[in-house]
């Protein structure tokens, strides 16, 4: 068993051909080429081609994400018709507040794949939760699809309709991470964590990644190249970790093989959820290696 | 054959970009291209190639394209000349 790993998904603003033409080479799990907020108004247009161009031209080592503008504005539908025609690996729908914004990215996805002659399917999807009312509807909202992969918290906006601001320990955005992350889990998708925009705080970032992994998160969305190291090394199983895996997993087959219900190791009882667990440990570092 | 509607310019003078202005020109006119480049002994008949290769994939037959090269790969400068088109076109 392997799991398709999203521990740093790195933003890069869709108009800077040195950005996306170097966005394979810092490690990230997934790349996303920022439509929305980095890209001007007047550029939108540009943009969408340029990340069209690059998707098309440039083989990245990973998966390869575009963040489009919400399908409510005006440029949503316009950036789907650009940059589906190259085959990006997944579409992130940003400010989703109801299924419905799912479902019409959706059945624009499905005429692209017809039009373009790309397998039905192919193309995934995976939405941010920036609101209040999203996050009411996020379980709705994860399951609008089957394209889904991921949910992922926008924290700057959700603060915002919070009426609050960011603080250290990011209390504020307990609930919120805690919702998301059972609506994600209720879904069987993956829980992205929002961004940490003081890039030359490393303690408090490191901080904050330790907290969304113990929360059960999948990853975090960065948004510079020096996140990606940091992220990848608490999101990675130690070697230790990997070796007590590979025991409680050689454990419970040969107490299969016995036909025993009870297992013990190390003195202490090994039940389904710790198998569970060193599956997820085990399919992770596998993953890694490859 | 598409004619341009008016002047219009898309793309940057950022490390590895490129600023391409594309006018309207008579009928029969052809493409004439202007462009700096600080590779232009290098690459300039590539960069060209590139410009003349997308205006024609968009029926594009009379322009004059001025271009200003930053060290641009060929993906980047065919973005930029299809919105610069787009652009003269809207």
């Amino acid at each position: 068993m392997e799991k398709k790993l999203r521990r740093a998904m790195m933003f890069m603003p869709g108009n800077n051909p040195a950005m996306l033409q170097n966005a394979g080479i810092y490690g990230a799990d997934t790349v996303i080429f920022d439509l929305e907020d980095a890209v001007a108004i007047s550029e939108k247009d540009a943009a969408r081609q340029l990340v069209h161009n690059a998707i098309k031209y440039i083989k990245y080592p990973c998966e390869v994400a575009i963040r489009i503008n919400h399908i409510q504005t005006p440029y949503g539908i316009d950036d789907l018709k650009v940059v589906l025609a190259a085959k990006p690996d997944l579409i992130r729908l940003p400010k989703a507040e109801f299924p419905r914004d799912i479902e019409e990215v959706d059945a624009i996805i499905s005429e692209a794949e017809t039009l373009h002659g790309f397998e039905a399917g192919s193309i995934k999807m995976m939405a941010a939760v920036e609101t209040a009312k999203g996050l009411r509807n996020a379980y709705e909202i994860a399951t609008a699809s089957p394209r889904m992969q991921a949910l992922a918290i926008g924290g700057e906006d959700f603060i915002a309709d919070l009426k609050t601001k960011r603080s250290k320990d990011g209390k504020e955005l307990f609930v919120a991470r805690s919702q998301l992350l059972l609506a994600a889990r209720a879904a069987g998708i993956d829980a992205i964590d929002t961004v940490f925009s003081v890039i030359d705080d490393e303690e408090t970032f490191r901080a904050e990644v330790n907290l969304i992994k113990q929360l059960g998160f999948d990853g975090k969305s960065v948004i510079n190249p020096r996140q990606v190291r940091i992220v990848h090394q608490i999101f990675t199983p130690t070697e230790q970790e990997v070796a007590q895996a590979e025991r409680i997993i050689a454990a419970y087959h040969a107490a299969l093989e016995r036909n025993s219900g009870v297992i013990n190791l190390d003195g202490k009882m090994i039940d389904t959820p710790v198998v569970v667990r060193a599956e997820c440990v085990l399919a992770c570092a596998k993953s890694v290696k490859k | 054959m598409v004619k341009l509607q008016k002047a219009a310019q898309a793309g940057s003078v950022e490390s590895s970009d490129i600023l391409i202005m594309v006018s309207p020109a008579g009928l029969g006119a052809g493409i004439k291209i202007e462009l700096v480049s600080p590779t232009v002994q290098q690459y300039g008949e590539q960069i060209k190639n590139v410009i003349m290769r997308t205006l024609a994939g968009r029926g594009v037959e009379d322009a004059i394209v001025h271009a200003n090269d930053k060290g641009a790969l060929d993906f980047t400068i065919e973005a930029r000349v299809t919105t610069a088109v787009n652009r003269a076109l809207s």
